[in-house]
């Protein structure tokens, strides 16, 4: 019985994923594109009103501008980029508070859609970062951080046939790969659990009998799932602003 | 009867050609989803019982740990996440 009902099930087709109606017809702006504004609005606006009174006792927006600062220095920038890392401060706030914006609305009810979940948003922060870390690099030590990213010290001159293309590979090329996909698949693979869960808890109220108590475990696992979203959405957040400040770290100081 | 042994016999019988397409993408993508997470899943389960070991015996230390941790992390989910992309790719594209 239980598997004629989960045969039953009708799930979203798969274009809900890949392929977002416009909201207002025509002009290709949609779902994500409204978050990403919201995103970048919001971002704005708590900088902005925290920065505007300077309290020294903070209070509202201040208070939380304050705290997220003091939180990505103290929690990203001290442990993985050290001294002369308050520079880039603004870069891994931005990307922070962008990334967080885009994953929260993954359980927030009538638009339940994580823009992160489309790969143009991680991809587009992934090369950034690359961009942004090459940058920081070439800035402080010039060309040379090209020698030392692909040829390190202290490797034994034969080797390098082998060090070099692995180095290449991994620092230009898996970085920001790894970093977008990591955002990609997280988002997406909570978006779709959290919709098994729910059409799986439609389709079990709706029929009678035992099967609508399982219903009720199923309506847990979900309010569960979302609470669990609630902290994969933060934790991606956060670790892509610290990979983004390992990076950076690494192309600051090199040698360690 | 194994589980693919049956969608193999299903899907020569009575299935026309994209519907057992369809069977033969959905069985190999969720082997391709398992067999990924394994490694990962070692690794995580390993990696977060060594950092609260660290913890415990260090607990001044568990700031710095938990840092890493979720690092180590990161890398190491990257492989278990790729695999999800695998999946998704094989079932739908």
């Amino acid at each position: 019985m239980l598997s004629v009902v989960l045969g039953a099930l009708e799930f979203p087709p798969i274009d809900n994923l890949v392929v977002w109606p416009d909201a207002i017809e025509g002009t290709g702006f949609n779902k994500i594109a409204f978050i990403n504004l919201f995103a970048v609005v919001a971002t704005s606006l708590i900088f902005l009103i925290g920065a505007r009174k300077k309290a020294l006792v903070p209070k509202g927006m201040q208070n939380l501008a304050e705290a997220s600062v003091d939180f990505i220095q103290k929690g990203i920038i001290d442990q993985a980029i050290g001294h002369g890392g308050a520079a880039y401060l603004p870069y891994l706030a931005t990307i922070f508070f962008f990334v967080f914006f885009g994953n929260i609305f993954e359980i927030i009810p009538v638009i339940a859609m994580p823009a992160n979940a489309r790969m143009a948003n991680p991809a587009f922060m992934g090369l950034l970062t690359l961009v942004f870390f090459v940058s920081v690099g070439i800035r402080h030590h010039g060309l040379r951080y090209f020698k030392d990213a692909l040829f390190p010290p202290g490797v034994p001159k034969a080797l390098y046939l082998l060090v070099t293309p692995i180095e290449f590979l991994s620092t230009f090329i898996v970085r920001p790969f790894s970093l977008a996909v990591r955002l990609f698949a997280n988002m997406l693979a909570g978006h779709i659990l959290l919709v098994t869960f729910a059409v799986l808890t439609i389709a079990l109220f709706e029929t009678i009998g035992v099967l609508s108590v399982i219903g009720i475990f199923s309506f847990g696992m979900l309010v569960g799932l979302t609470g669990f979203e609630l902290m994969v959405s933060f934790l991606q957040a956060y670790v892509f602003a610290i990979l983004a400040a390992v990076y950076i770290g690494g192309a600051l100081h090199p040698d360690h | 009867m194994s589980t693919s042994a049956i969608l193999a016999q299903a899907a020569t019988e009575g299935l026309d050609a994209a519907s057992a397409k369809g069977v033969s993408a959905a069985a190999t993508a969720g082997t391709a989803y398992g067999l990924a997470a394994i490694g990962p899943g070692i690794g995580i389960g390993y990696l977060v019982g060594q950092s609260v070991q660290a913890m415990a015996r260090q607990p001044e230390a568990a700031g710095m740990v938990r840092t890493t941790m979720f690092l180590g992390i990161a890398f190491t989910e990257a492989l278990a996440l790729i695999g999800f992309v695998v999946f998704i790719l094989l079932k739908f594209a």
